[in-house]
Parts: C-alpha cells; sequence; structure tokens
C-alpha cells in the first residue's frame, strides 16, 4: 500500500515537472528565441501561403527544376520512412535502374549515387554538388539560360555540413529551385 | 577515411573524457549516502514528494519490490493515455484510437526503456500521448535503470540497498532533467521544432499540396538519445529532418547516446570504492565498441551490392536509406553506438546497411553490456563479472572472489540464469516466427535477409534496444503480443537477477583482500573479461548469425 502510494505520488510529480515544466520551458525558449526553426523551418510566399520547409524535401519533376534524391514514400512529409530494402533486394535494383532510366544515364555518363538512393525518411533536403551539377545541363536547357548560369548558382550555394570533417559539399534542393525561379526565370 | 576517423576520435574520444565529469557528478546526486554527496535538502525533498515509503533503508526484497510497483503504475498510466488518446486533449491533427495489442507492446517498449515501435509517431499519436505517456516513461524508466545500478553497487560496496524511491527522484530530477534542458536547448538552435501547432500544409513549387507533421520535437529528442530510450518522435527516427537536420545535431545526438552510459562506469567505480576497477571495465567496453565501430565503417564504405550492375558512380559508400548532411562515417558510428548502448534509435536504415554491417549492431544487442543501457548496461557487465571471475578462480583453483565477496554457486547460478536468458529469448523467438507465418508473413525481404529481419526484431526485443530493421511488417498480433512480452521479461530478469546476487552475498562474511587474491584491476583480468564476454556471445549466436547476415554476404561474394 505504500508502495502504491509513493509510486502514485512520485508519477504525479514527474508528470508535473518533466512532462509539464520542461516542456514548457524548452518551448517557450524556442518560441521566443528560434521562433521560425521552433515551427518547421517554413518557408512562405509573399502572400503568406507556406511553400514548404527548408529542411524537408518535396517532389519536383519538371526538367526545368533541380529533383532531389528519391522518396521511398513519395515525399510525404506527414509518414515518412525509407525503402529498407536490403542490398541483396532485386526490387532496389529494379527502382535504381527505373532511376537511371529517367536521368538517361549511360556508362560513359554515369548517375551519382545520391540520386540512385532513397534516404531513411525520404525527406533528405540534399543533394551532393555532384548531383547537382549532373543536372545543370538539363534545367538550363529548359530554362533557356547558359549552363554557365545554373553552374554558378550551384557553387554558391554548396556547403560542406561539417566543414572538414564532410569533404563532399551538398546543395539544398527546395531553396536553389526558389534561386532558379528568381534568378533565370524561363 | 581521415575524416572518418577525426569523425569517430571527436564523438568517441570527446565523450569518453566528458563521461568522467558526469560520472562524479552522478556520484554526487545519486549516492549521498557515503557523506559527499548531496546536501540533506534534496534529500528531504524527495521524501516529501515520496511519501511514507521513502523513510527507510531497503534490503534487496524491498527494493526490488518498490521497483517492480512503481512500474505497474508506470504501466497503468501509460496505457490509459495511449489507449484513451482520442478522447484527450493535445491532439490538433486528430489522431484516433489505437489498436489493443499495439497500445500492449509500446507501453511495454516504454516502460522496458525499449522503445520498440510498432506505430509511426506522426501517424498515430497525439501530442498528449508523446508528451505525457511516452516522453514521461522516456524519463522514469532510465531512472528506474539508474536506480538499480546504484541499489547493486551500494550493495557490493557492503552498504545498505539504499531507498527506491529516492534513487529514482534523484536520478530522473537531478540527472536526467538537468541533462536533457541543455540537449533540448542545443537541439532547438539546430532546427528540431518545438511547437503545438498541428501539421503545417504547404503548396509546393510544382503546385502540389505537401502536409509536413511537427509537434513538440526538441523536448522529445533530447530525452530519448540522453535516456537510451530511442523512440523517435517521427517513424523514422534520427533520420528524419525534423528530429535530426544537421551535422552538428547528429554530433550532440551521437554524444547523447553514449554519455550516461559512460558516466555510469565511473559512479559504479565510485560507490564501489575502486576507480581502477572502473577504468578495466571501461577499457574493455572501449575496446569492444571500438571493434564493431571498425568493422562497420570499413563494411560501410562498400557500395550497395543492389547497383552494382548499373551506370551509378560506385566510389561512394552505401547511401540507400542514409541522410547527406551527416557524412560517409556517421551511419556506421550511430549504428553501432545505438545497439551497443540499447538505445535504438537510427540515422540511416539499419535494413539497408550492408550485411555485414548490418551484423555489427546485432553483435551490440547480443552482447549488451559495452556501455548497454543506463544503468542496466553496468548491470548486465556484473553478471559477465561474476562469470568471468568464477570461471578464472577455476583456472587456478582458488575459491572465486570479487571485490572480497565469496562468489559460489548459487551466484553463479543467477548470473548464468541472467545471461542465458537472453539468448534464450532473441534464439526461441526467431526459430519459432521464421518457421510460422507469424513471421514469414510480414517480411520486407526474401531470403538470408528475411531471416535477419526477425532475428533482428528479437535481438531487439531482448536487449530493451528498440531499433530494427524497419521493413519488417511488425504491427500485427503476433509481434505486439511476442515482443511485448520478451521486453517484458528481459527488462526485469537482468535487473531482479544482479540485486539477488547482492542480497546472497550480504549474507556472507567479507573477506580481506591478500596477495593470493585474483586482482580485478589489471590487464590479465582485461584479457579475462573480454574473453568471457566474447565466448558467452560467439557461443550462443554465432550459428543465428551464420544463417542471416553472414550468408548474405556469402551470396554476392566474388
Amino acid at each position: 500500500m505504500e508502495t502504491l502510494l509513493s509510486s502514485l505520488r512520485i508519477t504525479v510529480a514527474t508528470m508535473v515537472i518533466c512532462v509539464g515544466g520542461y516542456t514548457g520551458v524548452v518551448w517557450a525558449i524556442g518560441q521566443a528565441a528560434a521562433p521560425d526553426l521552433a515551427d518547421g523551418s517554413l518557408i512562405t510566399a509573399p502572400d503568406g501561403t507556406i511553400i514548404g520547409s527548408r529542411q524537408v524535401a518535396q517532389a519536383f519533376t519538371r526538367p526545368q527544376y533541380f529533383w532531389p534524391r528519391p522518396s521511398a514514400v513519395s515525399y510525404n512529409a506527414a509518414g515518412a520512412g525509407g525503402s529498407n530494402k536490403s542490398p541483396t533486394s532485386t526490387d532496389l535494383t529494379d527502382r535504381a535502374a527505373e532511376t537511371v532510366a529517367v536521368y538517361g544515364a549511360t556508362p560513359e555518363n554515369p548517375l551519382p549515387a545520391d540520386l540512385a538512393a532513397a534516404s531513411g525518411a525520404g525527406l533528405d533536403p540534399h543533394i551532393t554538388e555532384r548531383a547537382a551539377l549532373y543536372q545543370a545541363e538539363r534545367i538550363a536547357r529548359a530554362r533557356n539560360v547558359p549552363i554557365d548560369r545554373v553552374n554558378q548558382l550551384i557553387g554558391h550555394s554548396a556547403f560542406s555540413p561539417g566543414g572538414v570533417l564532410t569533404p563532399d559539399r551538398l546543395v539544398n534542393v527546395l531553396e536553389m529551385n526558389l534561386a532558379l525561379d528568381k534568378d533565370a526565370a524561363p | 577515411m581521415i575524416q572518418a576517423i577525426l569523425f569517430v576520435i571527436m564523438i568517441i574520444g570527446g565523450t569518453a573524457l566528458l563521461s568522467w565529469p558526469l560520472g562524479r557528478y552522478m556520484n554526487w546526486a545519486m549516492d549521498p549516502g557515503a557523506g559527499q554527496g548531496t546536501p540533506s535538502g534534496f534529500t528531504s525533498a524527495f521524501q516529501a514528494i515520496g511519501g511514507p515509503a521513502t523513510g527507510q533503508a531497503q534490503d534487496w526484497k524491498r527494493y526490488v519490490f518498490s521497483l517492480l510497483g512503481f512500474n505497474v503504475v508506470m504501466f497503468v498510466a501509460c496505457f490509459a493515455l495511449l489507449a484513451l488518446q482520442q478522447y484527450l486533449p493535445l491532439n490538433p491533427d486528430g489522431k484516433g484510437a489505437l489498436e489493443g495489442t499495439l497500445i500492449f507492446n509500446t507501453t511495454s517498449s516504454f516502460v522496458a526503456n525499449t522503445n520498440l515501435q510498432h506505430y509511426s509517431g506522426e501517424v498515430a499519436m497525439s501530442y498528449l500521448s508523446q508528451l505525457a505517456a511516452l516522453m514521461w516513461l522516456q524519463f522514469v524508466s532510465t531512472a528506474v535503470g539508474l536506480a538499480a545500478l546504484a541499489a547493486l553497487a551500494r550493495g557490493l560496496a557492503g552498504r545498505k540497498l539504499g531507498n527506491f524511491f529516492l534513487d529514482v527522484q534523484r536520478a530522473t530530477f537531478l540527472v536526467l532533467l538537468p541533462l536533457a534542458l541543455i540537449v533540448a536547448i542545443l537541439l532547438l538552435f539546430t532546427g528540431v521544432p518545438m511547437t503545438f501547432q498541428g501539421s503545417a500544409v504547404a503548396t509546393t513549387l510544382e503546385g502540389v499540396q505537401q502536409t509536413i507533421a511537427r509537434g513538440p520535437v526538441a523536448a522529445f529528442v533530447a530525452i530519448k538519445q540522453l535516456g537510451t530510450n530511442g523512440g523517435g518522435f517521427f517513424g523514422p527516427n534520427s533520420t528524419h529532418p525534423l528530429e535530426n537536420p544537421t551535422f552538428w545535431s547528429n554530433v550532440l545526438q551521437t554524444i547523447s547516446i553514449i554519455i550516461i552510459p559512460m558516466g555510469c562506469v565511473w559512479m559504479f567505480g565510485r560507490i564501489i570504492g575502486r576507480m581502477k576497477h572502473a577504468a578495466v571495465l571501461f577499457t574493455v567496453m572501449l575496446v569492444l565498441m571500438g571493434a564493431r565501430i571498425t568493422g562497420a565503417i570499413g563494411f560501410e564504405t562498400e557500395p550497395t551490392h543492389a547497383f552494382a550492375s548499373l551506370p551509378i558512380t560506385q566510389d561512394v559508400g552505401n547511401l540507400e536509406g542514409k541522410e547527406l548532411r551527416f557524412g560517409a562515417a556517421a551511419g556506421p558510428v550511430w549504428a553501432v553506438v545505438t545497439t551497443s548502448t540499447s538505445n535504438g534509435s537510427v540515422n540511416a536504415m539499419h535494413d539497408s546497411l550492408n550485411p555485414l554491417t548490418g551484423l555489427m549492431p546485432m553483435i551490440g544487442m547480443w552482447l549488451n553490456e559495452d556501455f548497454g543501457g543506463v544503468g542496466v548496461g553496468m548491470i548486465n557487465m556484473f553478471l559477465y563479472i561474476v562469470v568471468a571471475v568464477f570461471i578464472a578462480g577455476m583456472m587456478i583453483g582458488r575459491t572465486p572472489e570479487f571485490l572480497g565477496w565469496r562468489i559460489e554457486a548459487k551466484e553463479v547460478k543467477f548470473a548464468m540464469m541472467g545471461l542465458l536468458s537472453h539468448g534464450f529469448f532473441i534464439l526461441v523467438g526467431t526459430a519459432i516466427f521464421a518457421v510460422t507465418p507469424w513471421g514469414a508473413a510480414t517480411l520486407n525481404n526474401i531470403g538470408p535477409h528475411g531471416f535477419s529481419e526477425i532475428l533482428y526484431e528479437f535481438s531487439s526485443a531482448a536487449a530493451n534496444n528498440g531499433s530494427g530493421f524497419e521493413g519488417l511488417g511488425d504491427n500485427t498480433a503476433a509481434w505486439n503480443i511476442a515482443t511485448g512480452t520478451v521486453m517484458l521479461l528481459a527488462r526485469f530478469i537482468p535487473i531482479i537477477l544482479p540485486l539477488a546476487i547482492v542480497g546472497s552475498l550480504a549474507t556472507k562474511r567479507r573477506a580481506t583482500e591478500s596477495s593470493g587474491t585474483l586482482s580485478v584491476e589489471n590487464g590479465t583480468f582485461a584479457g579475462m573479461l573480454t574473453v568471457t564476454v566474447v565466448i558467452v556471445g560467439a557461443l550462443t549466436f554465432f550459428p543465428a548469425a551464420t544463417l542471416g547476415p553472414i550468408a548474405e554476404h556469402v551470396m554476392f561474394m566474388k
């Protein structure tokens, strides 16, 4: 009986302090110091509609845009997930073969691996700089702009996420596409 | 490769250094009895909160009884909150009712500090369920493990075990809460959301609607990592860009996974008053974990075999199921660290790891002691110590002793029961599910990898880990009931048996150590302990490994 009573009292105390107090403090700090990040890093259009989140990939299929990595959940940001296919899976080979066909990759001009591999959550907002350059020609043609302009944009936007610890530079697909619409309107 | 080495040194080396002052602090917080601990003000506050049962020092039976009683209350509270979530507030996206066996599985999972998830957070759970049921258990279930370790260490030091209700509050309020607050605030600034608004609905540049789930994520993720819980706010856990947005959030989370388990070893050393012994244990654990990290990074630099025949660049490692922003070494390092510690969060999909890389996390869960879950990892190591001391004693023909306590048949029996129950749950469970539709009908991959999915799931449940080869369609009544039961048994058997051993030791006279006593503070003992862990693990699990990951590797060997 004493055990039950003490357990209940500690349950109430930990609920109040760890669920109510702790969550409240973290929430208040987030909303006060970094409200943009705390609300999900949303990007809004001038008219106030939400375009997406900087941190979350969205689908791109039109030729004038950079395309993100494949997504096992079709970029569903309300039900994310990976393919969970093993390296011995023929399903994975078939899926990658389709991607290869979409990009028209050849043994002479192979597809950068990140464009063939789905990410863990299917929402990876980045592609490698190499994967962006791989798409530059298609984008330049679709937008009828010189390829140098697209390449320049890639060079400007590419960053190393972990400094010297990550030699492969990345670009954010959604931010690049917004920049394309702004600077290289078709 | 040089970046990978630097990354490992930064994470593992840095955390090992930080664990030293943390161990000191944890000793201060958890063990006021020795004179230099927390001021009595805290103790009286915790007595005021906890009420009558906090008054007396407990023997092992009383301590275990209190521990189990508290866990029953934890179970009932969580079960009720989950079962009623559709009627309760803080549910802006209108999440509906959960199925019965899923509620049982989820409750068992979070009570047992496992966080195996047969649901997907952003699909199934209301914010109230996430915070008041699941995150609450992430605090208190971790505290239960830490309390049990403190009690074990006090017993080995020849003292009374202490009082469970005081220990669980010390662990919650003095150890976990301040650390979680620091980590949560740091996570906020890397871009982890913290909002009570429902999902955002976006209209993408190509004019399609995209619903973006969010929520009070930062608070949840901090304790998920620190408490070796591992249950993600979102389904794909820390691969999700809103749960783990940047390279640096990933570094912070990897450190958070392992820092308290490392600190536990030093706390144990301080309470038993044998820091040299703790240093030996720490080294053994570091070596066992380091070996798996090396293996995982090496195996994962191979590109996925699925792309071998296609015109795809083959000069980067296996990227399927991985995020680019964390860098190449982050996936395999995390995969090992999260299974070394019974955390079970993931930053890459383990199902898509190369076969031998996928074996490394499984080995971590099979051994389950380097560094293990908060509190319970060190307790598991104690079981191996008892066996190692016993074997060493037999080899040199002396009565086995540990810290002056005579280890006799009863203690060794309890230790072996603890260690063998682990293999029993994993192997028997896997065998049953491999030959029945319960398992076979739920696979996402065929052949040896399908077997690996079943093996991994039972390993994860029995190790109270919580990660998975997530392709497995595990939200079925059979999986929910089987793993839910295994998680509870595998949680409490290895807590009760070691405390029973200490209870048995307490009835004996403690011998003074002489020059003839086998030292537990030197390299010989470190070697003996390592060999014991490896041999017990290999004898139990090697046959199963050959049927799963090893067979899969051999299948496409050139």
